[in-house]
């Protein structure tokens, strides 16, 4: 690091009398740290954002990494580390911003976690390490931003000058990884420094799973991404696609062809529909289809991608998840729409999406109608969608999940024009993998059932992880589970070995 | 003579004006492929996904056949694909495989490209022991494909034209409702252009024979991930593409489907005058 980066040193600051604190490795004492503030995310303008497809934020400079970096206080216990569920040594990476040695900073992230330009961009860590983060109250540490800073720098640099990657020469048996998304992508990146001979199976024509089909490049740009998942590649993982497990190959000619053991990382990628009269209309989707048609085949870029996206002029997304924020705002930018609404039966308050998506959302001019329950979709002759009726919605007793139950108001019904429409109220694991295993027990949610700690389903030598198994849940938890299986294949196969 | 590649096109051949056959390398998908299903595949880096019906898989030689019409930027830009050259993805099999049976007359309805979707499955009913008659429908002569060889794994074979210029002059149902009155039809299955498709269905609706239909909605993923393709039937909605493609047409809701395959024709149009005005020696042969 060159010296007009250092920010605050020493000797700028009056306190490098006070020798009995504790001095970090840029000379700052703790009173010191706690004086920072927290730097705010530079970003795109939200006027401007909505006329492009390019990332909201603009990452921190060099500069305010390292002041940021500065304000962590490298706890002897971090609390951080509690926080996540992949276990990244928080300090350490911050750690080395300070001392200006960014690619040790880089594998440090990269020791714990395959994927850290992905979490530091959507992982929700105001609920995880920055919750946990000892100045949580006055505004905890920025990691997100700073994983995000350390991965993308490295990223890029590599990207100019490729570091040499030492491909693992496996030593051990052939397992297989179903699914290319966050859990199985963090699945065979363990399993492959571990030895093993890693093959992921993918259904589509590219990998990433929910993070290339689903979530929209202003959020997380696809250069980025795919500098990420072409890492593993170089790590020697054979990354498979259009590959259905159940369809194109099975268990059993993977277990004749020698494969020792398994890793469902299937997701949860099968739409729900709201089950009212109208949802067959033209102009309504499932918000997987739209966002598969804009994000994964580029329909953002029709007619130079060649596949279609149609778009009206009120667009109506209903739900209230990350997948309806997306939605919700991926039509914001798509030309001709005139007004982008969130319909939600709740309110801001029980909504499941990241309070920064959700701002964000706002921002844009995303109009919410919360306290909103669609109860039929009207159409024209044509079948083509004109509006939605809906009634109006009052919080009553909290239900099972501890939140207040929406009841519809009597006589509230009001209709919402609209000529496009976005289901985002939920997804279920896919079934096709799980089915074509005969005797693998799924749950009456259809999630694979596993072992809590060793994450093995109930066929021996099968395990899964991330979505399949929890349902429609978060990157970092699959990256959790990943880690966590790959451990225990590791330790089923040792014992094979040990008891043949 | 180098081995082929996976994807690798090993055989092209145009068998009227816009309806060409193609045999790809796809080991995987041919050990496995079973009549009825599909695979989805990709001309290019950016392309669409499109779904082509399995017309026939060679577990031997690792390879399937593929019967397409051009219609779209898509399927145009399929077109000049010369063997030895490689589709971007291939994906399958995908949907479920035709119920084959012993049901005793099996009648095979087909309209179209239909013909070739229906020639693996007519082989198959046949030697299922069922006694297969095949009516095949185009609109003129020239758009007929495929009689012959679905006329060798057939034991009758009925073909219509809408302006009388080969067989009978006319429609499918004209022959199929005769069969059904007079009690040879003990299974029908169909596949075709959709509103050929309902009419089918209703020749053979008061009779209550057994009719399948082959619907062939818009898809993306091929893999119940998008919802693209769903239909209605008997008044619940399913995918297609992993609960099909074959569906009772007795139950299917044709004309939502019908307004369903309309919902991107301006962005189709659109995209294909763009390649056309790129391909203008295409423009003049077909478009
Ligand atoms: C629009 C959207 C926005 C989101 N935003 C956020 C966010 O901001 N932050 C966050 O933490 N989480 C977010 N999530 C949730 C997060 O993306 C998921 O929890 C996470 O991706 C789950 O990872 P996974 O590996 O379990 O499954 P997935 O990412 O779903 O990957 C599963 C993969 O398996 C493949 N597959 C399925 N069946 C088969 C088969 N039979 N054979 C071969 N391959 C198969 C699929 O094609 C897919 O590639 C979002 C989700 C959506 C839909
Ligand atoms: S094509 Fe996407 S679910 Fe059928």
């Amino acid at each position: 690091m060159t010296e007009e980066h250092k920010g605050k040193t020493a000797e700028n600051t009056e306190t490098s009398e006070k020798k009995k604190e504790k001095v970090g490795p840029d000379g700052l004492t703790k009173r010191d740290r706690l004086k920072i503030k927290r730097h705010a995310m530079p970003e795109q303008a939200p006027e401007e954002r909505i006329t492009n497809f390019l990332s909201v934020v603009h990452g921190y400079t060099l500069e305010m990494a390292y002041e940021e970096a500065q304000r962590c206080l490298d706890c002897p216990r971090p609390k951080c580390i509690d926080g996540c569920p992949a276990e990244v040594d928080i300090p350490a990476f911050i750690m080395e911003i300070l001392k200006g040695d960014l690619e040790e900073s880089y594998r440090i992230l990269k020791a714990d976690n395959a994927l850290p330009a992905v979490c530091g961009r959507v992982c929700p860590q105001e609920e995880q390490c920055e919750l946990t983060c000892l100045l949580a109250k006055k505004g905890p540490v920025a990691i997100g931003r700073l994983e995000q800073f350390v991965a993308e720098y490295m990223l890029d640099k590599y990207e100019k000058e490729p570091p040499k990657v030492e491909k693992i020469i496996p030593t051990k048996e052939k397992v297989a990884v179903i699914g290319a998304g966050p859990a199985g992508i963090t699945a065979a990146a363990d399993l492959v420094k571990m030895g093993y001979e890693v093959t992921i199976f993918e259904a589509l024509h590219k990998p990433g799973g929910v993070l290339n089909y689903g979530i929209p490049p202003f959020r997380m740009p696809r250069r980025i991404l795919d500098a990420e998942l072409g890492s593993i590649e170089q790590m020697g993982v054979d990354v498979r696609c259009n590959m259905v497990f159940g369809k194109t190959i099975t268990h059993e000619e993977l277990l004749e062809d020698g494969y020792k053991a398994f890793f469902l990382g299937t997701g949860a990628g099968l739409p729900t529909f709201m089950g009212i009269p109208g949802e067959n209309a033209n102009g309504v989707y499932s918000a997987n289809e739209y966002l598969t048609r804009v994000n994964l085949m580029e329909a953002w870029d029709f007619p130079n991608a060649d596949t279609p996206v149609f778009v009206g002029k009120n667009v109506v997304t209903t739900g209230a998840g990350n997948t309806a924020m997306d939605s919700a705002r991926v039509s914001r930018r798509m030309p001709g729409v005139e007004k982008s609404y969130i319909v939600y039966r709740r309110t801001r308050n029980e909504a499941p999406a990241r309070n920064e998506e959700i701002e964000h959302a706002e921002q844009e001019g995303i109009i919410f109608k919360y306290l909103t329950q669609p109860i039929e979709i009207l159409r024209d002759d044509k079948n083509w969608i004109t509006g939605m009726r809906c009634i109006k919605m009052e919080l009553g007793e909290p239900d099972d999940s501890g939140r207040r139950r929406p009841v519809p108001i009597p006589d509230s019904e009001f209709e919402i024009e609209c000529d496009t429409l976005l289901v985002a109220i939920g997804q279920r694991p896919n079934p096709i993998a799980m089915r074509s295993i005969p005797g693998l027990e799924i749950s009456k949610w259809g999630t694979i059932v596993v072992d809590d700690e060793t994450m093995m389903t109930s066929v021996p030598g099968v395990f899964a992880g991330g979505d399949a198994v929890v349902g429609a849940s978060t990157v970092i938890l699959a990256v959790g589970h990943g880690k966590q299986a790959a451990r225990a294949v590791d330790a089923y196969l040792a014992e094979q070995r040990g008891g043949s | 003579m180098t081995e082929p590649k996976p994807n690798e096109i090993v055989f092209k051949k145009r068998l009227s004006e816009n309806t060409l056959r193609i045999e790809v390398v796809a080991p995987l998908i041919a050990k496995k492929a079973q009549p009825g299903q599909f695979v989805i595949i990709r001309v290019h880096s950016r392309g669409e996904r499109i779904p082509l019906t399995i017309a026939d898989a060679d577990a031997e030689r690792g390879v399937i056949t593929l019967i397409y019409q051009e219609v779209g930027k898509s399927t145009y830009a399929l077109g000049e694909l010369e063997k030895g050259e490689f589709l971007h993805d291939v994906v399958g099999p995908l949907g479920h495989a035709t119920p084959i049976e012993k049901y005793g007359n099996a009648i095979i309805v087909a309209g179209g490209l239909g013909t070739a979707e229906m020639y693996p499955i007519a082989r198959a009913l046949r030697a299922a022991g069922n006694h297969v008659i095949t009516i095949v429908g185009a609109r003129r002569k020239d758009l007929l494909v495929m009689v012959e060889e679905m006329e060798s794994v057939s034991d009758e074979i009925i073909v219509t034209t809408d302006d009388g210029s080969f067989g009978r002059k006319g429609v499918v149902t004209v022959p199929l409702k005769e069969l059904v009155e007079e009690g040879r039809a003990d299974f029908v299955i169909t596949c075709g252009p959709t509103i050929m498709m309902k009419f089918v269905a209703e020749a053979t609706r008061e009779a209550g024979v057994p009719t399948l239909a082959s619907l062939n909605p818009i898809m993306v993923d091929g893999t119940g991930m998008c919802g693209a393709c769903r239909v209605s039937i008997g008044g619940k909605t399913r995918f297609a593409c992993v609960d099909g493609p074959d569906f009772n047409a007795h139950e299917v809701d044709f004309e939502e489907l019908m307004m369903r395959q309309k919902t991107f024709c301006d962005f189709e149009r659109k995209s294909l005058d763009l390649w056309l005005e790129e391909h203008p020696e295409r423009a003049q042969s077909g478009g």
